[in-house]
């Protein structure tokens, strides 16, 4: 299919000059958002509307609202995917303990012979100072 | 007349498989960049302190950046109604613009990260540094990737040939703009 036919498949007209003022309208509202130091404004402007912003951009400048349905399938999937690495590894990475597990007081510190070098390096960069 | 690539002539499932291709990378970028920013906010709710380390980031430049690709993005898109209606010099014209818009993000950022590794903060300063620039350094190259494809597909515009690969190199500058979208409240933003 060529960039005419293309068109011709999908006859949306867009204002492209319009949707790019509306982006840089909510460009300067998530910039503006922490000035007022409240933390939930903060949030909802910094990352809500980087979900907006990305949403209209996917839609309006991707064309994904006229894409096939196996695009939205494939995105779908990968999406989910990340949400599933998100569940799957959050746990370990938050907490400290679980049913079966639990960090000790050492987990986030390096191992001896890791922490020996970084001090042997160190005194040895004083030495030569 | 002239010779055709199978990914300019097939249609797969109703998708000139050019296009399917662009958005089956797409997805493997979404796998590569959605890693870094799901690992970078689990390790950040987990350690607060990395806010001292995120307040030194500038809001500004990453705000400019954010206006730079945006502004790049129109000038993409509009390139491909160009293309759309068979005016190949307009889209080459317009995909100039765009390859400007990311050599000024570019330049930009180059400033930004001499000034912050001449202070000190390099990726080996703390956790949120090694994320900073890993991400931001990843999305970069992607940038400039995205540049050189467009020179070539420009310089075929100009001459009203293969203008099917304007909407290509679009759609993979798009997703480009939109993890920045991201990128941007996660690292400049949220402190």
């Amino acid at each position: 299919m060529s960039a005419h036919e293309h068109a011709a498949a999908h006859p949306v007209h867009r204002n492209y000059v319009m949707i790019w003022a509306i982006l840089v309208g909510l460009l300067v509202i998530s910039v503006a958002g922490p000035f007022l130091g409240i933390r939930v404004v903060t949030l909802i402007t910094a990352f809500g509307i980087a979900l907006v912003k990305a949403y209209m951009v996917a839609k309006n400048f991707m064309h994904l609202d006229v894409e096939k349905p196996i695009i939205h399938w494939l995105l779908a999937i990968i999406l989910v995917l990340m949400v599933l690495l998100f569940s799957g590894l959050a746990p370990d990475v938050m907490k400290d303990s679980g049913r079966n597990w639990k960090k000790d007081a050492g987990f986030h510190t390096l191992p001896p012979a890791a922490e020996h070098a970084v001090t042997d390096e160190h005194d040895h960069g004083a030495k030569n100072h | 007349m002239s010779a055709h690539t199978i990914a300019t002539t097939r249609s797969a499932m109703g998708i000139p498989t050019g296009r399917l291709a662009v958005w089956w990378v797409l997805c493997s970028e979404i796998v590569i960049f959605g890693g870094i920013l799901v690992s970078y906010i689990m390790h950040r709710l987990g350690h607060p302190e990395w806010g001292h380390q995120a307040a030194h980031t500038n809001l500004w430049i990453g705000a400019f950046n954010t206006l730079v690709l945006l502004s790049s993005s129109l000038s993409a898109v509009l390139a491909h109604q160009a293309a759309e209606q068979g005016n190949g010099p307009k889209a080459a014209r317009l995909l100039f613009a765009t390859i400007g818009g990311g050599a000024t993000f570019l330049t930009v950022k180059g400033f930004e990260w001499t000034e912050e590794i001449t202070h000190g903060m390099t990726i080996q300063s703390g956790g949120f540094w090694s994320y900073y620039y890993t991400a931001a350094g990843i999305h970069a190259t992607h940038v400039l990737a995205g540049m050189v494809i467009m020179v070539f597909i420009a310089m075929a515009a100009l001459k009203n040939r293969d203008l099917h690969r304007v909407e290509l190199v679009g759609i993979y500058w798009h997703f480009v703009d939109i993890v920045w979208i991201f990128l941007f409240p996660l690292l400049y933003i949220a402190k």
